[in-house]
C-alpha cells in the first residue's frame, strides 16, 4: 500500500463518525428512522447515516484514487468501517453506560435502529456491512466519469426525494398509479426501481443533448424566445388553476401545504426586495406581516366589542387596501429614521421593531383592540360574486394570486431605474449617492414595497387562519424568510420559489423535521456559504456571467497546457 | 471666478489638517491637475468637493453657487461627477448597469411607471440603453456590455468608471489617478480619452495623478500640494521649474520621475 493516504482516509473516517454521532444522539436518526423512503428498504434515518458515510467516503476516496483506482475504492471502505464501528460502539454503550442520562436522545430505540433491529454481533455485522458497503459505493462513484455519475446521482436524489414526499404523491396521484409504486408508508420496491430507471434515462438525455437543446433554444429569435416564455409561465399558470378541481377531496392536505409555502413565498418575494435588490438587511420583516394580519382580523371580526362600538365589521374587500396601507404606512413611519443608519444597525433596529409590534399585539393594555394573548377570532374570509373561499383550495387561488401580483412587481422594477437605483445601494452606497441617487427615497421605496407586500401576505394569512394570535408573529418567521432567500439564492426571484419549498414546504411535510429545523437551516445555510454561496437558484445574469468565465478560463488552460506540451 | 472655485477650504481630522486653507480656481473647459506626494490632501479635496466631507472651513462654488452644505447627491446632479483612486464599481451589476446607474438623475420614471409599462416608460428606457451603449462604445467597452463590471481587467474598470461619470453629464469631472496601474499603451489611450472629454465635449477636468509624464503632458494648470497646502500652481512649465515643488517630491527622496519628465 505505497502511497496510500492514511492520514486523509482516517480523518475523513474520524470527522464523518462524529458527524453521525452527531446526528444520532440529537435525535434525528431515530426520529426520521420512523419514515420509510422505500418499503422495508431503507428509511430516511438510515439514508441520513448513508449519507455521511458518501459524503466522507467520496472525499477520501477522491484523494486516494489520484494514485491509484483501487486505493479510491479501499479508502471508501475504510471510511464506511470507521463509521460503522464508531455508530456499533455508541449502540452497544448506550445500556451499560447509561448514556441516556447524558445524552436524552441516547436511547434504546435508538440502538435498536442502529443495529437494525438484530441483537448484539449480528446487528454490529449488518452495521458495518451497510456503512462498509456505502464507503464502497462512495468509492465507486468516485471512479465513475462525471458523465455517467451526475445522472445517476441526480436520479437517485429524484426518486428518493418523492419516496420522501410519499404523503403528496400517494393522495394526489390516481389510485391505481398510487398503488404501484407508494405503500402505506414510502415507494414499493418495484416503484423505487422503475422511477430510478426514468429519472436515470432523463438525466443521461439531458446531459447528452441537454447543452444542444438549450444553445439552439438561445438561438432562436428574441420574438420566439419571449413566445415561449411566456407560452410556458401560462402552462404553468393553467395547470396551477387547474390543480384544485382536478385533485377535489383529494387535495385538501397538499393545499394546506401549498398555501403555507404560498404564503412564505409572497413574503418571500417581498423581503427579496428589501434584501436582495437594495441589500438593507430587515430583521424585522415578521413585523409587518403581522400588522397586515392584525389590521384584517381587528377590521372584519364580530369580536373586540371596543372596536365594534366604532366601526361595524368589514368585509374582506373592504379590510384588505386598508391592511395594505397599514403596513405601507408602517414601513414608512419605520423606514425614515432607520434607513438613514447603515448596516449592522438597521439590522438592530429593525430586530427591535419586530419585537415591538409582537409585544403591543400581546400586551394586556392592548387586549381590547387586539386580542392580547388569545388573538382574534372570526376573520372575514374573501367572497367573490358570492362565493366565499374557505378550503385551502379556495385560498389557493388567492394566495397565487399574491404570488403573481409580488412576481410581477419583482420582474416589472427588477431592471427599471428604481431597481438599478436599489443594487447601486446595495453594491455600493457611497457611489450611488455620487451618481445622483437620492438613497434615501431609494431605500424607503423598497422597504415600504416588501412591507406592502408582507401586509398582503399577512392578510391572507389572518383570514385563512380564521384566527390569529401573537405567538404566529414571532421573530423566528423574519428568520425563516431570510433564510429561504439565502438558501434559494438572494436576489433571485424563481430562488424565492426553490427556497419556500425547500425550507417551509419540506418541514410542513416531514413533521419529524420540525423539531430539528433550526439546526437543518443552520446546516443548509452553512454548506450553502460553502458550496454554492449564490444560492439553490441564482440569479440568472450571474448564471450566464459564471458560464462565460467558466468557459473563457478552461480555454485558457488548455491552451497554456497546449502551449506546454 | 471660474466653473469651481473653492476657496480658503481646510479639512481637519482630529489633530491633522488633511487639507489647509487651500485656494484653487478651476477654469471652465481646462485640465487641471492636482499634484503632490503621498498624503498630501489631493482624495481628502475630491470628497469636500463631492460633498462627501464637510469642509470645516471655506467655500466651495460651482458654477456661482456655494455647494459646500449640500448632500452630495445633490451636488453630483448639479453636475459634478467623480472617478475613485481604488476602483469602485458596482461590481455584480453588469457593464451596461453600471453606465445606466451613472444616468439616473436624467431618467424620470419611478415606481408606477415599470409596474403599468407605459410606453413613455419603455421609450425612456430605450433611450437609455442606447446612449449608454454610445458612452461605452466611447471608451470601447461596447462589445462587454452585458459582463459583470467586477470580470473586467483593471484598465477596462478604470474606462468603466469614466463612462458612468460621464453618464451623469457632469460639467466638471474630478479623476482621482484614472491611469494608476495601467501599462504604457493604455495610458496614452487614456490620455487621448481625457484630452477628447475637453476638447470634444467642452468637460472640465481636474485630475489628481501621480505619473509625472501625463501630467506634464495634459495639464493645462497644475496646482501642487504638500501637507495639506497648496505650495504652487501655474502652467507644466512653471512647475517643472518651481524650486518648492521640487524640493517638495525631491527633499523627501522620493524621486517621483520629475526632473526625468522635465
Ligand atoms: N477619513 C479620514 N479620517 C482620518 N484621516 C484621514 C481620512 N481621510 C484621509 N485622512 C488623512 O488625510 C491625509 C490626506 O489623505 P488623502 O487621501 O487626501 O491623500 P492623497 O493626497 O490623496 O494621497 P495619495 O496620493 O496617497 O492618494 C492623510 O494623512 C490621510 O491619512
Ligand atoms: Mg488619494
Amino acid at each position: 500500500m505505497r502511497g496510500f493516504p492514511w492520514r486523509e482516509t482516517i480523518r475523513a473516517g474520524l470527522l464523518g463518525s462524529a458527524v453521525a454521532l452527531h446526528v444520532s444522539l440529537v435525535g434525528m436518526v431515530e426520529a426520521f428512522s420512523r419514515r420509510e423512503i422505500v418499503k422495508d428498504v431503507v428509511t430516511l434515518g438510515q439514508l441520513l447515516l448513508l449519507l455521511v458515510v458518501l459524503g466522507a467516503g467520496y472525499w477520501a476516496a477522491g484523494k486516494a484514487a489520484k494514485r491509484n483506482k483501487v486505493y479510491g475504492i479501499f479508502a471508501g471502505l475504510l471510511v464506511g468501517l470507521i463509521i460503522g464501528l464508531v455508530l456499533a460502539a455508541l449502540a452497544l454503550s448506550i445500556k451499560p453506560l447509561h448514556l441516556r442520562q447524558v445524552f436524552a436522545n441516547a436511547s434504546r430505540g435508538l440502538a435498536r435502529v442502529l443495529l437494525f433491529n438484530k441483537k448484539g454481533l449480528a446487528g454490529v455485522i449488518k452495521l458495518l456491512i451497510v456503512m462498509g458497503g456505502g464507503g464502497v459505493v462512495a468509492g465507486l462513484l468516485e471512479l465513475l466519469p462525471s458523465k455517467v455519475r451526475r445522472p445517476l446521482l441526480y436520479a437517485l436524489t429524484a426518486t428518493l426525494t418523492l419516496g420522501l414526499l410519499r404523503d403528496i404523491f400517494a393522495v394526489i396521484l390516481p389510485r391505481s398509479i398510487s398503488r404501484f409504486f407508494y405503500t402505506s408508508s414510502g415507494l414499493t420496491v418495484k416503484g423505487a426501481v422503475v422511477l430510478t430507471l426514468v429519472w436515470a434515462a432523463y438525466f443521461t438525455a439531458s446531459e447528452l443533448w441537454g447543452q444542444r437543446v438549450r444553445s439552439s433554444l438561445q438561438a432562436l429569435p428574441p420574438t420566439q424566445q419571449k413566445t415561449l416564455r411566456w407560452g410556458s409561465y401560462l402552462l404553468a399558470l393553467i395547470i396551477l388553476l387547474g390543480l384544485p378541481p382536478l385533485l377535489g377531496e383529494r387535495g385538501g392536505y397538499v393545499f394546506e401545504v401549498l398555501d403555507i409555502v404560498g404564503i412564505y413565498i409572497v413574503m418571500g418575494l417581498g423581503l427579496n426586495i428589501v434584501v436582495g435588490f437594495a441589500g438593507l438587511l430587515d430583521l424585522g420583516y415578521v413585523a409587518f406581516f403581522a400588522i397586515g394580519a392584525y389590521t384584517m382580523a381587528v377590521l372584519t371580526t364580530p369580536e373586540l366589542p371596543a372596536v365594534r362600538q366604532y366601526i361595524p365589521p368589514m368585509d374582506f374587500w373592504e379590510a384588505l387596501p386598508i391592511a395594505l396601507f397599514a403596513s405601507l404606512l408602517a414601513g414608512i413611519i419605520l423606514g425614515v429614521p432607520v434607513l438613514k443608519t447603515r448596516g449592522d444597525y438597521l439590522a438592530i433596529i429593525t430586530l427591535g421593531f419586530g419585537e415591538i409590534i409582537r409585544l403591543l399585539v400581546i400586551s394586556d393594555a392592548l387586549k381590547p383592540i387586539l386580542g392580547g394573548a388569545q388573538g382574534i377570532t372570526g376573520v372575514a374570509r374573501p367572497h367573490l360574486f358570492g362565493w366565499t373561499a374557505k378550503d385551502p383550495q379556495d385560498f389557493f387561488y388567492f394566495i397565487l394570486a399574491a404570488i403573481v401580483i409580488g412576481f410581477f412587481i419583482s420582474v416589472r422594477l427588477k431592471d427599471s431605474r428604481l431597481g438599478r437605483a436599489w443594487k447601486a445601494i446595495r453594491e455600493d452606497e457611497d457611489v450611488a449617492i455620487a451618481m445622483g441617487i437620492d438613497h434615501v427615497a431609494t431605500k424607503l421605496t423598497a422597504f415600504a414595497t416588501g412591507a406592502t407586500l408582507a401586509g398582503l401576505s399577512g392578510a391572507i394569512f389572518s383570514s385563512k387562519l380564521f384566527s390569529i394570535a401573537p405567538h404566529s408573529f414571532n421573530i423566528l418567521i423574519s428568520i425563516y424568510v431570510l433564510s429561504l432567500l439565502i438558501v434559494g439564492g438572494i436576489g433571485s426571484l424563481p430562488g424565492v420559489v426553490v427556497g419556500a419549498f425547500a425550507l417551509v414546504g419540506l418541514p410542513e411535510l416531514l413533521r419529524e423535521f420540525a423539531e430539528y429545523r433550526m439546526l437543518v437551516y443552520g446546516a443548509a445555510l452553512v454548506v450553502m456559504m460553502i458550496y454554492r454561496p449564490e444560492g439553490l437558484w441564482p440569479e440568472t445574469l450571474h448564471v450566464a456571467e459564471y458560464k462565460h468565465r467558466e468557459s473563457t478560463s478552461s480555454q485558457a488552460t488548455t491552451a497554456s497546457v497546449g502551449a506546454g506540451k | 471666478m471660474g466653473i469651481l472655485d473653492i476657496v480658503h477650504v481646510t479639512k481637519r481630522f482630529g489633530g491633522l489638517i488633511a487639507v489647509n486653507d487651500v485656494t484653487i480656481t478651476v477654469e471652465p473647459r481646462t485640465i487641471h491637475s492636482i499634484i503632490g506626494p503621498n498624503g498630501a490632501g489631493k482624495t481628502t479635496l475630491f470628497n469636500c468637493i463631492t460633498g462627501f466631507y464637510r469642509a470645516d472651513e471655506g467655500q466651495i462654488i460651482f458654477d456661482g453657487e456655494p455647494i459646500q452644505y449640500l448632500p452630495p447627491d445633490e451636488i453630483a446632479r448639479m453636475g459634478i461627477a467623480r472617478t475613485y483612486q481604488n476602483i469602485r464599481l458596482f461590481s455584480n451589476l453588469t457593464v451596461l448597469e453600471n453606465v445606466l446607474v451613472g444616468m439616473h438623475s436624467h431618467l424620470h420614471s419611478w415606481f408606477i411607471e415599470p409596474i403599468l409599462g407605459l410606453p413613455s416608460y419603455k421609450r425612456e428606457e430605450a433611450e437609455a440603453r442606447e446612449e449608454a451603449m454610445r458612452l461605452l462604445q466611447f471608451v470601447e467597452l461596447e462589445d462587454k456590455a452585458f459582463f459583470l463590471s467586477k470580470n473586467l481587467p483593471y484598465g477596462e474598470q478604470r474606462r468603466l468608471e469614466i463612462a458612468r461619470a460621464l453618464a451623469l453629464k457632469p460639467k466638471v469631472l474630478l479623476l482621482d489617478e484614472p491611469t494608476a496601474g495601467m501599462n504604457p499603451r493604455e495610458t496614452e489611450e487614456t490620455m487621448a480619452l481625457i484630452r477628447r472629454l475637453r476638447d470634444e465635449r467642452g468637460i472640465t477636468i481636474v485630475l489628481i495623478e501621480h505619473d509625472m509624464k501625463v501630467v506634464m503632458n495634459i495639464s493645462d494648470i497644475i496646482s501642487v500640494l504638500d501637507y495639506g497646502q497648496k505650495i504652487a500652481e501655474g502652467t507644466p512649465l512653471e512647475i517643472r521649474t518651481n524650486p518648492r515643488v521640487i524640493e517638495a517630491y525631491l527633499g523627501r527622496g522620493a524621486a517621483m520621475g520629475l526632473s526625468e519628465a522635465a
